[in-house]
């Protein structure tokens, strides 16, 4: 989707602040947020949540925090999913059993949990489609669900400087449309060629692209 | 989908008996034009909190882990010992820029939002920075949860199309004869830049290295100094 959330290469966004000494959370609610998201991972994929934020109005979405995206999301997801219903989000008083499919995360799984992440890597057999040095161009695609392949790199032309193996495929996921494992590629973009004759002629921008986003140049 | 969603704001919003305002506590400092609501947020996270443990849906002594992790086991310091392994021991440093992922977890760091790590090495004509333009990308394991200045517009937009003038405001000025590389995590692949090693610490042991190690420098919008700058700069 062309959303506000594919920033890359927009301006007037203003001077980027740092905040001195700045905690990991700035809010006791922000601390709740984030391990009750944490904590449900598994009833939505990783992709499907990133569409999640991405379907924020674009206005809320320049307005809302980080953890206020996260908390908008979530009351969705949790409707959407049948966790819970309007009415029990409006009373904050149980009136279903709802439904999950993940077991409950308990403390004494979270160590292990967290370091046995969630690894996008998968082992099937899947030929790749270019090759280490290869010229290739980025798709002119405007899907209106979830899609890894910004608006800035469509239609331009860069070199294929790794392949990183096969992966699950964010596009597919975030629609919904299963896995479709793919090869994904480390792609070298030079900022000439994405932002014209004035910009540096020796620096460059890397990409992380999958076989369906590119095609031969 | 737009109506079930502010239909569920809605209801929630009435069920907390909060106003419906915006609140900027990552960023109320720099954007004292937005009235906040403090209350609103707690109210509602509060309320879901409370309905999801009613249904058991969570546990709320997993909560209580999950934020001690990320609060105090994982952070930039796991990042700096990397590094200063790296600039201590060649073999390392080798496996380090061949394989990130196994060489991180040698160090016992591993997990997600960083189950496939890359390191890019920066030299004194190589300068690496990384961004998310797309939402917020970061190596959990070696850096912890990403600064709010990362998640952010500013950074988000501008890093691809005008990295040098960001790093100016880091106070990275880079000339035409060293070469910007962005990587702009779009997948999942999370990156960890190298940086140099400051001249004039020879004598230091690992440890020391790794104290002068800073977050900025390992997402590569800062150097790494002689003298330390605590961990978060």
């Amino acid at each position: 989707m062309n959303g506000i959330h594919d920033m890359g290469g927009m301006q007037d966004m203003g001077p980027v602040l740092p905040e001195k000494n700045e905690p990991v959370f700035h809010a006791e609610w922000e601390r709740r947020m984030f391990a009750m998201d944490l904590a449900f991972y598994g009833d939505w994929n990783e992709s499907q949540g990133r569409f999640g934020i991405e379907e924020i109005p674009p206005a809320d979405y320049l307005r809302m925090s980080y953890y206020e995206k996260w908390l908008d999301r979530m009351t969705r997801f949790l409707v959407r999913t049948g966790v819970a219903t309007p009415e029990e989000l409006a009373s904050g008083k149980p009136a279903t059993t709802g439904k999950w499919t993940r077991t409950v995360l308990k403390a004494a799984d979270v160590e292990s949990t967290t370091r046995a992440g969630w690894p996008a890597s998968r082992d099937v057999p899947a030929a790749p489609h270019f090759r280490v040095g290869q010229t290739v161009r980025a798709r002119k695609l405007n899907p209106t669900g979830h899609t890894r392949l910004p608006r800035y790199a469509r239609g331009k032309t860069g070199t294929v400087v790794k392949d990183h193996g096969v992966f699950a495929f964010n596009d597919a996921e975030g629609q919904g449309l299963g896995e479709k494992p793919q090869h994904l590629y480390s792609v070298k973009f030079s900022a000439r060629e994405l932002w014209g004759a004035a910009a540096s002629a020796t620096d460059a921008v890397y990409l992380d692209l999958w076989d369906d986003h590119l095609k031969s140049a | 989908m737009g109506t079930t969603r502010r239909e569920v704001l809605t209801s929630a919003l009435t069920a907390a008996g909060a106003a419906l305002a915006p609140v900027r506590s990552e960023a109320t400092e720099h954007d004292h034009t937005h009235a906040a609501v403090p209350s609103a947020p707690t109210l509602r996270v509060k309320a879901l909190e409370t309905l999801l443990v009613a249904k058991g849906a969570i546990d709320p002594a997993a909560l209580d882990a999950l934020i001690d992790t990320y609060e105090h086991k994982v952070g930039p310091r796991n990042g700096a010992r990397v590094v200063a392994r790296a600039w201590v021991d060649t073999a390392y440093r080798k496996r380090l820029l061949e394989n990130a992922t196994a060489a991180i977890a040698e160090l016992g760091y591993k997990g997600g939002e960083g189950d496939h790590m890359v390191v890019v090495e920066n030299t004194p004509r190589v300068h690496n920075l990384v961004v998310c333009t797309l939402c917020s990308c970061y190596p959990w394991p070696v850096l912890g949860l990403p600064p709010v200045w990362y998640k952010s517009a500013a950074y988000r937009s501008r890093s691809v199309i005008e990295p040098r003038g960001v790093l100016k405001e880091f106070g990275v000025d880079l000339g035409p004869d060293v070469q910007v590389r962005v990587w702009d995590s779009t997948a999942e692949i999370r990156y960890l830049v190298l940086p140099e090693r400051p001249a004039g610490t020879e004598k230091l042991s690992e440890a020391e290295l790794a104290a002068l190690v800073t977050r900025d420098a390992m997402v590569g919008v800062g150097r790494v100094t002689a003298s330390p700058q605590g961990v978060h700069a």
